[in-house]
């Protein structure tokens, strides 16, 4: 089966999700333009956008359209090429818009599962939810003909787990997207010992078409990506009950001071409890129970997680992409207020920032805002000399930031050890590429054997 | 010419576009009203809003960028006392301020009228550059639009420097391309209204000799070697003996005159010599020819470098250099503005910037400018033996032009 054929009918599970309507936007417009090259013109092309609910499903094909026009916009060059044959569309707008029907048109939305069973090509995208993705591959691989190649999203369940449980006989392979797929650059390549090596060719191909940048990861659950994440994560709400313990800080001051330090003193894009809103507080908790079980040598496990899921403080995003209230409360994308456990309510942010500010002291000499480090040509160097400053300090928040900055190393350097990531290269380029860090955690810009 | 005319009192708004730091597509901008009024209302405000007979107002492609046509109808939104006097727009694409010029040379030189208002002005950034395309693609012939390059014209002056790079050489003639891109913002970074007012880049040339993507753009072009997309209006008084008395102006504020000439050509044809402006070539003799100078005696030329490729080809077909050599006479900074004859001294279509309608218009104020001795930081010596300030401006791809000759008068 070439290539074409593999992707002439394809279903993606979960299409309505955040992460299923980026993988079904991707490939409905790979699909699409495989449609326009001239070899192709009387095959039709089918992909299947499966989810459970009516609402969901109907937004989605304008998020499709949206995202569409601003892909067709970028490859005007290459699409009035295709297009030239056709008299009838003149213009730039006139195919533009086209384009994008050609792209609706080979989507169809249903909540129907069946619709798979004509599929060569399944993109599993559903909840984290182990049990339910082998229900489904089951279920599908029972039914379809094809012996279809199953494509997981899953960003911790081993591939090897899902293969057995489901009698695939290696037909799947992990693909692991970056919210939003459509921006985020990184896939996450993951192949069990038993994948067919062919499908690990048509994955880095399509991977290729995509323009997307892929790291390989080996088969432990959370892969390198949750791997960093999860335990980075964990790190950081030790820390916080450390400082709630050790200086006396209430619950608001103590996740604010953290939060500050991964953010400002670290020079990321969000401090780790923003991070953990935005991903959500309910997925952290379940990536975090999908892969403790695989871990022999530590507990990746939080209660304040699970306490704070039992009360409903969830995080995650709104359907428009607005951040829903986790360990902060946000207002036009900043944060407002902060999540009182005592007290169970919101209070605001600025008196806590006043007095937490002054206790963590001034950032380093040097220091520049992440969103401009990124796009500095000099970025290394001004990274370096910041951070030999930040080594100097003693102050609060610089203690805490050399601290933080070890431990996200070390977790780095463990996965490469562990044998998860092949080299400390594949775990940089993860959080360079699909977390937007401005370097990789396992550097050389502090000395790590003084700092304790 | 059968009587004398006179300019003055131009004036221009903001090139408004990316380059400009207050520029953010994201945010909702002015519109026409704004451009045309702020515009309208300095030249108003010196000449005196009694004194004008008519207006003449040039504007490519409102209809299609702004959905607004019927463009007489802004005279009387600059000043009330402009209403039920007459009114006229006129349209030959990137040339429509050349027409304005023109047409209001004629209405004096008809006797009809002894003041002008003469307005050009575009508004662009109301679409994103690729559906932009579509309308700026009316300024050729529609049916070669299905052919065409994605971004059209970028496309059809690519074609004119992919033959010019196979007739003389590819490397000679970008080189001279990044010369002429460095003269455009250098020139632009003395000009408090030009788009490219607050560019800082240190290696202009560099920058410009970027190489060409055919993926994403043209084959032959870069976007340095583009003008820019802008909103603005430029706006100048032009009169004859009669109406500088009427409105108390001193001649000493003003340019004259020497002569004008149009050309058109086949908007329905190709152009029958990539390598030559053939029509503007056409203008420019006809209007040395008719005020009786050569090309020797020119200071300083305002010409349509809507691409670098046609800055190096007007060089040519203003007859400063041979055909092939215009790109030799760049590189060696002769059009520079301390160069034997410095071109577009407020940075031209590259570096002012070029709101389509408005661009004829603006050349004439530069013009202007320089020989009153008005150009502030820009401002070039004007040689006693090169006495004449030239303007060309073009339509399409070289389809309607008009060359303006001005000099101080006596």
């Amino acid at each position: 089966m070439t290539y074409d054929e593999r992707l002439s009918n394809v279903s993606v599970l979960g299409a309505a999700g955040k992460m299923g309507s980026g993988i079904l936007l991707l490939t409905a417009i790979e699909m699409t333009d495989l449609s326009l090259l001239p070899e192709n013109k009387d095959k039709v092309f089918v992909l299947n956008a499966i989810d459970i609910s009516d609402a969901a499903l109907k937004g989605l094909i304008e998020y499709v359209r949206t995202q569409t026009r601003k892909f067709a916009e970028k490859k005007i060059v290459w699409l009035r090429e295709m297009y030239k044959d056709n008299p009838k569309l003149v213009h730039n707008g006139e195919i533009i818009d086209d384009y994008i029907n050609k792209v609706v048109q080979t989507i169809r939305p249903t909540k129907r599962v069946e619709s798979a069973y004509d599929s060569y090509l399944i993109f599993e995208a559903v909840n984290e939810n182990p049990d339910l993705k082998v229900k489904l591959f089951k279920q599908i691989d029972e039914n379809n003909p094809n012996e279809p190649w199953f494509f997981t999203n899953t960003s911790s369940v081993p591939i090897h787990y899902l293969n057995e449980q489901a009698n695939l006989e290696g037909r799947i392979i992990g693909f692991h997207f970056y919210n939003p797929p459509a921006v985020q650059k990184l896939v996450e390549l993951i192949a069990a010992d038993k994948t067919l090596p062919e499908i690990v060719e048509f994955a880095r191909n399509y991977a290729k078409k995509l323009k997307k940048f892929v790291v390989n990861s080996n088969d432990f659950a959370g892969f390198i990506g949750n791997g960093h994440f999860m335990r980075d994560a964990l790190y950081g709400i030790q820390t916080a009950e450390k400082l709630m313990n050790e200086q006396n800080y209430s619950f608001p001051e103590a996740v604010y001071a953290v939060n500050k330090v991964t953010q400002d003193f670290m020079i990321r894009p969000m401090g780790i409890f923003q991070l953990i809103d935005y991903v959500g507080v309910d997925v952290c908790k379940y990536i975090m129970s999908v892969m403790n079980p695989y871990l022999e040598d530590e507990d990746l496990h939080s209660d304040l997680l699970d306490k704070l899921f039992e009360r409903k403080i969830l995080g995650g995003q709104n359907s428009d992409g607005s951040q829903k209230d986790g360990f902060f409360k946000y207002e036009k994308g900043r944060i407002a207020a902060i999540y009182d456990f005592d007290k169970n309510e919101y209070i605001d942010v600025n008196p806590v920032a006043e007095k937490i500010d002054a206790e963590l002291g001034d950032l380093p000499e040097g220091h520049v805002a992440w969103k401009k480090i990124i796009r500095d040509k000099n970025k290394d160097e001004k990274l370096a000399a910041y951070f030999k400053n930040l080594e100097k300090m003693d102050t609060l928040g610089a203690s805490l930031a050399k601290q933080y900055l070890k431990n996200s190393g070390a977790i780095g350097l463990k996965l490469v050890s562990d044998g998860v990531a092949n080299n400390e290269t594949d775990v940089n380029n993860v959080m360079l590429t699909g977390f937007f860090h401005a370097y990789g955690p396992i550097n050389n810009f502090l000395n790590w054997e003084e700092i304790k | 010419m059968n009587k004398k005319i006179y300019l003055t009192a131009g004036y221009n708004t903001i090139s408004m576009g990316s380059g400009r730091k207050e520029f953010n597509p994201k945010k909702e901008r002015p519109g026409i009203e704004h451009y045309v009024k702020e515009a309208g209302r300095a030249v108003v405000d010196k000449i005196g809003v009694e004194n004008i007979d008519e207006t003449v107002i040039s504007n490519f492609n409102s209809s299609q960028y702004n959905n607004q046509a019927n463009l007489p109808g802004y005279a009387p939104f600059i000043d009330e006392k402009l209403r039920y006097k007459p009114s006229t727009r006129v349209e030959g694409a990137c040339g429509s301020g050349g027409l304005a010029l023109a047409t209001s040379f004629k209405f004096l030189m008809s006797g009809i009228s002894d003041v002008i208002l003469t307005l050009g002005f575009e508004v662009q950034n109301v679409m994103k550059a690729v559906y932009g395309a579509d309308v700026l693609a009316a300024a050729g012939w529609y049916k070669h639009r299905k052919e065409g390059h994605a971004h059209f014209f970028p496309g059809q002056f690519s074609d004119r420097a992919g033959v010019y790079f196979e007739k003389y050489g590819r490397d000679y003639a970008r080189k001279a391309f990044a010369r002429w891109y460095r003269n455009a913002i250098e020139n632009a970074r003395l000009c408090p209204t030009a788009q490219e007012y607050h560019n800082t880049n240190p290696d202009l040339e560099k920058t410009a000799l970027t190489e060409p993507n055919p993926k994403v753009f043209v084959e032959n072009l870069n976007v340095y070697d583009c003008s820019k997309v802008s909103d603005g209006a430029s706006a100048i008084a032009i009169m004859t003996e009669e109406g500088l008395k009427k409105c108390g102006i001193d001649k000493k504020d003003t340019v004259e005159v020497v002569a004008f000439a149009q050309a058109v050509d086949d908007i329905t044809q190709r152009p029958y010599e990539p390598t030559r402006l053939l029509t503007t070539e056409h203008a420019v003799k006809l209007a040395m020819e008719r005020a009786g100078i050569t090309v020797n005696q020119i200071g300083t030329v305002e010409a349509h470098d809507c691409f670098t490729i046609a800055g190096v080809m007007a060089v040519e077909a203003i007859g400063l250099a041979d055909y092939g050599k215009g790109a030799q006479y760049v590189y060696e900074g002769k059009t520079a503005r301390d160069g034997e004859v410095p071109f577009n001294t407020t940075g031209g279509l590259i570096g002012w910037g070029h709101p389509v309608g408005a661009t004829g218009v603006h050349q004439a104020v530069t013009i202007w400018e320089q020989l009153t001795g008005n150009a502030g930081d820009a401002q070039i010596e004007i040689k006693p033996e090169r006495p004449y300030g030239m303007t060309i401006n073009m339509g399409g791809d070289d389809k309607t032009v008009t060359c303006v000759i001005y000099k101080r008068p006596e």
